[in-house]
């Protein structure tokens, strides 16, 4: 019987009423104001793309903390691996499309 | 009123196509009889307790081994299509639009619908049994993914009657698969084929992951685990971590088209090359997901046919893990022409050239494996034997496509094109299907005929090497990809003439197989495996009687070493395992089946559907039915069952052919 857990999940502590809405509220802040700075035109140029950037990292910080549980499991390990994995694969994703995107001019 | 439904059918169903008629009738056909035989012999409740609601990993398994066939064979009538068209200049046997719909839906079929699925069947049918589990960690949840495949598969290959078929190619660069150059419904049909199937995928990449990390038997610490599962675990890894690209990039196109967003146009802010690069992030790490388990496969197989332990098993693990991450730094290569810059390329093509150390490894392991080894030639290891050259062709031709300066020769021509299908042909397809022929009776309990095996396996490969080798030659000699025609002025039509002819040597063989599948069939009795363990094996799933049970293990297995089952049999204790009345068995727990995937699926394929032709009437009943099936599903407590002693003494008897007291 060493793998019934497979098919039923013992019941863990997975966050509570006001961690879920603090990251609820936080998270429909972190979208309106990026959608106000390109509705409204509040920057321009690099500024507006830093802004920009800014606000998805935290956005995906507060995913992490409020809704993924990050630091609330028994055993991290596998979880830190992949999520070392995830933000290496992140990273390439977003810098190497930068790079190859913003110097892929070949003078002719 | 008649007029009205006249002018809607024309715009709705392809018309003005023989093979499209033909493909009506053999249609209508197909389902009459379907439900003619399912009526008359009173089958329908069977087909929906057995097979429609399982969430059986092995019966799960055969129902995408079945779809994938069926979907080989539509990609496969495509190919020869294609090269009929091609074997003589100035053909016009297809028109070039139409031309332009067989070559794309026959990457797509072949790739997303023929190799994953059938990758997934494999996964499916052998993982848990390796690994000693009793199913997988989410049973429901894996057979949904089956049925999102299979809603997708549908979808896709409905455009063909319907619509109109997808002709941007295979991953439909834009700015041609976008609204203004596109704008059919065939685009949409590839969108939403993709995004429903694609969200099967990734649920079951996470799926066998945690069924590996989770699940393993007792004492099967992962360094002791064989190697198929570890190929599956890479293979996962990457799928985690590339559909989701696929899907946010597909989603970004369908923007573009349905809500007139300017992701990936000319006008408005966008850039085509986005997509492109966005897609091969995607499609890089795919063709090492498919390749990953054929890998796995053939280190099985080696060490079974060899009798030998496998050769460097750790260098092997590392060689799988190292790939399945790098395979996320060389997405570039695949656009080396596009203009980036010397820095760019250089890095590129230096990291696609890495690649090829890992693999290179793997191959000097399957052959010092062999090495002194007692080898048996039966068809899987035959497939193997033949998989190591052609591989190794094929993945030299892709190091010369990796330096970037001569890429800007090969770019688009049909020696990039024989490159790709000798990986692919020679190393996924030709792996699963000696994975299919290894693991075949421990699927359904009996061998398949080794003689016609034999005649399918050298029409196979001759067939390839006259299909692809005049290719790269055609290639070099500056025959590009895509193009409906060329004249006799060019003097290429000997070279593709042969081509031509092999590919139809590989549809005799594809038939030779499925001859061989209803032959088996047919004589099942004569070839029963009554042992378990046809090959002599190394692994847990030849420790328990063909076909496994349902529960698979009646007892799980306590692991000790690698290659388990065999290090039993050599001290002679896997007697002591198939007595299992000496053991004390305990009541199994089960999943329950449910009907929640099918019907969930359905809804997804109605939504995709509405979707394809704007009909919100459709898409939003659609959309609404996936999330009460998500909702009921998350309500229903009733997911479990226990099997008692008693059954599983019976079934076990029965199996193995002994009375248990």
């Amino acid at each position: 019987m060493a793998h019934v857990d497979g098919t039923h999940p013992v019941e863990e502590n997975h966050g509570s009423l006001k961690s879920y809405t603090i990251g609820y509220l936080f998270s429909i802040v972190l979208t309106i104001i990026p959608i106000a700075i390109i509705l409204g035109g509040w920057l321009h140029g690099t500024a507006k793309a830093v802004v920009l950037m800014l606000l998805g990292v935290l956005q995906f910080i507060v995913q992490l903390f409020f809704f993924m549980h990050l630091r609330e499991e028994k055993k991290p390990r596998y979880n830190l691996i992949s999520l070392i994995l995830g933000l290496v694969i992140l990273v390439v994703i977003v810098a190497g499309s930068m790079w190859i995107m913003l110097y892929n001019m070949v003078e002719t | 009123m008649f007029d009205q439904i006249k002018e809607f059918a024309s715009g709705f169903f392809v018309t003005g196509d023989p093979l499209i008629y033909g493909a009506d009738v053999s249609i209508l056909l197909v389902t009459a009889a379907i439900i003619f035989t399912l009526t008359y012999f009173k089958k329908w409740r069977w087909l929906w307790r057995e097979w429609l609601t399982s969430v059986d990993h092995k019966k799960i398994g055969i129902m995408y081994i079945l779809a994938a066939f069926l979907m080989m064979f539509r990609g496969g009538v495509d190919a020869l299509l294609m090269r009929a068209q091609l074997a003589i200049p100035g053909a016009d046997f297809l028109q070039p639009d139409h031309y332009n719909e067989v070559f794309t839906t026959h990457g797509v079929i072949m790739i997303l619908f023929m190799a994953m699925p059938f990758m997934f069947g494999l996964f499916n049918i052998i993982v848990p049994l390796q690994i000693g589990a009793r199913d997988v960690a989410y049973p429901i949840l894996n057979s949904l993914s089956f049925w999102l495949f299979f809603a997708g598969a549908m979808l896709f290959n409905l455009s063909f009657v319907i619509g109109g078929s997808p002709d941007a190619g295979w991953l439909a660069y834009p700015p041609y698969s976008e609204l203004m150059y596109n704008p059919g419904v065939g685009q949409d049909f590839y969108i939403w084929g993709i995004q429903i199937s694609g969200i099967g995928s990734l649920m079951t990449g996470i799926n066998f992951l945690v069924t590996i990390l989770k699940m393993r038997a007792p004492g099967m610490k992962l360094m002791k685990m064989p190697l198929f599962p570890w190929s599956v675990l890479s293979s996962c890894i990457a799928i985690i971590f590339s559909f989701p690209i696929l899907t946010a990039t597909l989603a970004l196109l369908f923007l573009d088209r349905y809500a007139g967003a300017h992701f990936f146009t000319l006008d408005g802010g966008g850039n085509p090359m986005m997509y492109i690069n966005l897609i091969w992030m995607w499609g890089h790490p795919e063709v090492y997901i498919i390749v990953l388990p054929a890998f796995g496969i053939f280190s099985e197989i080696v060490s079974t046919f060899s009798r030998k332990k496998l050769f460097g098993y750790q260098s092997m693990v590392y060689a799988m893990i190292i790939i399945s991450v790098l395979s996320f730094l060389v997405w570039a290569h695949h656009f080396f022409t596009m203009g980036s810059g010397a820095g760019v390329n250089t890095f590129f093509a230096l990291s696609t050239m890495l690649i090829a150390i890992p693999t290179g490894v793997k191959v000097f392991n399957w052959l010092f494996t062999m090495f002194r080894g007692r080898i048996t030639v039966k068809t899987p290891m035959l497939w193997t034997i033949g998989f190591i050259p052609c591989f190794i062709v094929g993945g030299l031709t892709g190091v010369l496509l990796s330096v970037a300066p001569a890429d800007f020769q090969f770019h688009n021509s049909y020696f990039l094109i024989a490159h790709f299908h000798q990986v692919i042909i020679g190393g996924v397809i030709f792996g699963y299907f000696a994975g299919l022929y290894y693991w075949w009776p421990k699927m359904f309990g009996f061998t398949l005929n080794e003689h016609i095996g034999k005649w399918a396996f050298w029409f196979w490969n001759i067939g390839f090497y006259a299909c692809f080798m005049p290719q790269y030659v055609l290639g070099l000699m500056g025959m590009t990809r895509r193009v409906v025609s060329y004249g006799w002025d060019k003097g290429w039509w000997p070279l593709n003439f042969v081509s031509t002819i092999g590919a139809a040597l590989m549809g005799i063989a594809f038939v030779l197989q499925v001859w061989q599948i209803i032959h088996g069939v047919k004589h099942y009795r004569k070839n029963l495996d009554t042992t378990g363990d046809p090959w002599d094996g190394r692994t847990l799933e030849w420790s328990i009687p063909s076909p496994a049970p349902h529960y698979n293990f009646a007892v799980l297995p306590q692991v000790e070493e690698l290659d388990d089952w065999w290090e039993k049999k050599q001290r002679g204790v896997h007697k002591q395992l198939n007595n299992i009345a000496e053991e004390k068995l305990e009541p199994i727990h089960m999943p329950k089946n449910s009907g929640m995937p099918i019907i969930m699926a359905g809804c997804w394929f109605l939504a995709g559907f509405g979707f394809v032709f704007h009909w919100l009437w459709l898409t939003i009943p659609g959309l609404a039915g996936v999330a009460i099936c998500m909702l009921a599903h998350s309500f229903n407590y009733d997911t479990d069952y226990y099997i008692p002693v008693k059954e599983i003494k019976e079934t076990e008897a029965a199996l193995r052919k002994v009375t248990i007291s």
